[in-house]
């Protein structure tokens, strides 16, 4: 009993010694020895290519409706930050997703609330563009979600619609190694692309 | 084609790792594998123990219990007191009392439910200290467990089935660590996040947008969290964000890592116990499960969710609410069976989004007791309590002796393995019976009607299978739902265990009797499925009526919503 109780204590120090601290410092020390870009969170001039932004004009296009995405939609959702992950969808400040059931009324409702907002921009809205991600901040769109919006883009910037296509064929990035995954834009690097053009 | 190319690729990796980690494991635990040696050493001279010092059984679940309660003690205080500890560049509070014996139990047990918001809640100190830690320890528990079964059937006429301290040594050192860390690599080099400079904040002045980006040593955790079937990420939202999970590779990686040890250790068990045809027939019973389970919940998943369908709004691309982009609806509900079919629990997406049947195949591949593979060595002893009592039940069936490997099965072996199987359907369904009586368990759930009802169960579920995902709508951080929440995860894990440690203990003192035409074959297909027939009358028989309160319930309310 007071063997295992010895050896317990021991053990537990040893492990928290190494495989919490000598684990993690090693991890981060080589993390940012080779990979600083990506181990710094992917931060580029205007926000992190892997952090979904509140895209709220119709001059560019809008990532998924994540409370960080245009969350004008439901302005009563928006109790908080609404663009900043660190206090998004007005829980209790974390990452999150809506956690609606299937055959939730409020998810419903809520739905409802998005197809009539994307009708007022004029855009028929997909699938991506009326549901929340999982994480809350989803950077990416697929390539028939940006389609839907080049009329709205193309209106407010005057960038003919045919153009703004080749942009987004030139920004859709293929699923990995070709198949895991799905293929998707990055609605961040996009919307960079259509800034040059603008 | 994509999501049928991700499950060729999956099982042909799967398949290597199944031969060959496996082969390594079996090395590594019979004490045949020394390139560490000069870590391996100091450590049993600090413990002052050696690999010749065998333990009885008794002493070696002694061993473990008081090893998991100082685990306990030690993951509590730093979460109690971590608002003066070192590395908080967030200044986040100490954590309080009921949630940190909640997370405390947690961690240690591999369950990994988590009542918190990672990036809001833990300083840097406890995620690496305390929370990290316990993600490398705790599967190794769970594994060392497992050896003791297999010695169990290895060995003959011993009272001794190996030493404790030497079993989680070694497989900390020699199988955890490493393949963590070069995953970890990969995972990085990905996008995952890497750093203890804190918080970022970044201005986008094209759209005007302000944010501040959570950050943290996030990518080291991340692998050792999935090879380690523990689930417990650095975010509140787990594997759905990029910074845990950056992309369709690392998505992929994050199953194989669940997958790997519970599947390689089927091989193990088999060339420990000289019979690898026995290890394929436990294979053979997951594969199948996790076939089947893959096969309706990925189909489920690629319909339409019938709120948004309802809203005017239909999908070619499957059930898109919580779930991300980058990895679309099948392959996400490929990674929601990898980690509930595993004692995982990690998720990249809002399960409690999934359709009623998706999400039922989430909640069934736990009440299945989590063998198709199940966890880290949980998995492996959880099915061969299976395996005992198909044995059994096959034997009273057609007049022949029972036994498993040349060893005798006898009342004392079957009650242990009646117990063990039987131990978490009692503490889930009562404790859920518990909490939908009491108004402050009511008061749980975020949805209404029969989903409100399957996020309770879910929940205790989760936490008495020891898998730690979540119907996320259920509101956990209430004194009611830690207390319960941590008697359910400490019953679903050493409820189960020590009576796994007794029953090697009891089978390896037998001989072994010789084969004769008389024993029941244990290692064909006539076995394979007499064992998933024993899994599902088990699993089936005591959650049905739970579930037809909640998931069918759900799917058969056409038109209504809640």
């Amino acid at each position: 009993m007071l063997v295992h109780l010895r050896r317990s204590l021991v053990m537990a120090v040893i492990c928290m010694v190494v495989f919490g601290f000598v684990y993690a410092f090693a991890g981060t020390g080589v993390a940012q020895l080779f990979f600083k870009g990506q181990a710094d969170g992917s931060i580029t001039a205007n926000g992190s290519t892997l952090i979904g932004q509140n895209w709220s004009s119709p001059k560019w296009f809008h990532g998924r409706p994540d409370d960080t995405g245009p969350y004008a939609a439901n302005p009563k959702d928006n109790v908080s930050g609404g663009d900043n992950p660190l206090v998004a969808n007005g829980v209790s400040g974390e990452s999150g997703a809506t956690n609606l059931g299937p055959r939730s009324k409020v998810l419903l409702a809520d739905t409802k609330e998005l197809v009539a907002y994307w009708h007022k921009l004029g855009v028929d809205p997909t699938i991506d563009l009326v549901t929340t991600s999982g994480s809350g901040y989803d950077p990416d769109i697929s390539q028939l979600d940006a389609v839907v919006q080049i009329p709205m883009v193309a209106k407010a910037t005057g960038i003919s619609p045919s153009r703004l296509r080749a942009l987004i064929s030139k920004e859709t990035h293929g699923p990995e190694l070709g198949f895991l995954g799905s293929s998707y834009i990055d609605v961040l690097q996009l919307n960079e692309a259509v800034a040059k053009l603008g | 084609m994509g999501f049928f190319l991700t499950l060729v690729l999956l099982v042909v990796t799967l398949g290597f790792t199944w031969r060959y980690l496996g082969s390594y494991m079996a090395a590594v635990f019979d004490g045949r594998v020394h390139f560490l040696g000069f870590v391996e050493r100091p450590v049993y001279r600090l413990l002052g123990t050696n690999p010749e010092q065998e333990q009885t059984w008794k002493r070696y679940a002694g061993a473990m219990v008081i090893f998991s309660a100082v685990s306990i003690l030690f993951t509590y205080v730093i979460l109690r007191i971590q608002g003066s500890l070192p590395l908080n560049p967030q200044h986040v509070g100490n954590v309080g009392s009921a949630l940190s014996f909640n997370t405390a139990s947690s961690f240690v047990t591999n369950t990994n439910w988590q009542n918190y918001g990672g990036e809001t809640t833990m300083s840097y100190f406890s995620q690496i200290g305390a929370l990290t830690v316990q993600q490398f320890v705790s599967p190794a528990v769970g594994i060392a467990a497992a050896m003791v079964i297999v010695r169990g059937f290895s060995r003959r006429n011993s009272k001794t089935i190996g030493n404790f301290w030497i079993d989680i040594t070694r497989c900390l050192f020699y199988i955890m660590l490493p393949i963590a860390f070069l995953f970890g690599i990969v995972f990085v080099a990905q996008g995952a996040v890497e750093t203890l400079a804190g918080t970022a904040t970044i201005h986008d002045v094209l759209n005007q947008v302000t944010q501040t980006l959570a950050r943290g040593p996030i990518g080291f955790m991340e692998t050792i969290k999935q090879l380690g079937t523990n689930g417990g990420g650095f975010l509140n939202t787990n594997s759905a964000t990029t910074f845990e999970n950056p992309t369709g590779l690392t998505n992929f990686l994050s199953m194989w890592l669940i997958l790997s040890i519970p599947v390689a250790l089927t091989y193990t068990f088999g060339k420990m116990v000289g019979s690898i045809r026995h290890g394929v027939a436990l294979l053979s019973v997951m594969v199948i499960l996790f076939g089947v389970w893959v096969g309706f919940t990925s189909f489920a998943e690629h319909q339409n969710n019938p709120a948004v369908a309802a809203a005017g709004i239909h999908s070619t691309v499957g059930n898109m609410e919580g779930k991300e982009v980058r990895f679309g609806d099948t392959s996400t509900a490929l990674f929601g069976i990898s980690s509930t079919s595993t004692s995982t629990g990690s998720a990249d997406a809002a399960y409690d989004s999934f359709t009623p049947i998706g999400g039922m195949g989430l909640l069934t591949g736990m009440m299945l007791g989590e063998v198709s593979p199940g966890g880290t060595g949980t998995g492996l002893y959880t099915l061969l309590l299976y395996a005992i009592i198909a044995v059994f039940i096959g034997g009273l069936m057609i007049g022949r002796t029972p036994e498993y490997l040349g060893k005798k099965i006898q009342a004392r072996e079957v009650k242990l393995a009646g117990l063990g199987a039987l131990v978490m359907p009692i503490a889930v369904l009562i404790l859920t019976a518990i909490a939908v009586a009491l108004a402050v368990g009511r008061a749980g759930p975020l949805n209404a009607g029969p989903h409100g009802f399957s996020e309770i169960l879910y929940g205790l579920t989760s936490q008495g299978n020891n898998n730690g995902s979540a119907f996320g709508g259920l509101t956990g951080n209430t004194p009611f739902y830690n207390i319960i929440g941590a008697i359910d995860m400490l019953i679903g894990r050493f409820g189960i265990m020590i009576p796994v440690l007794a029953l090697g203990g009891a089978l390896a003192e037998k001989n072994v009797v010789p084969e004769s035409l008389g024993t029941f074959r244990t290692d064909n297909g006539m076995f394979v499925g007499l064992t998933i027939g024993v899994i599902l009358i088990i699993g089936g028989l005591t959650f049905f009526p739970a579930l037809s309160l909640g998931p069918i319930l759900e799917q058969l309310s056409h038109a209504r919503f809640f």
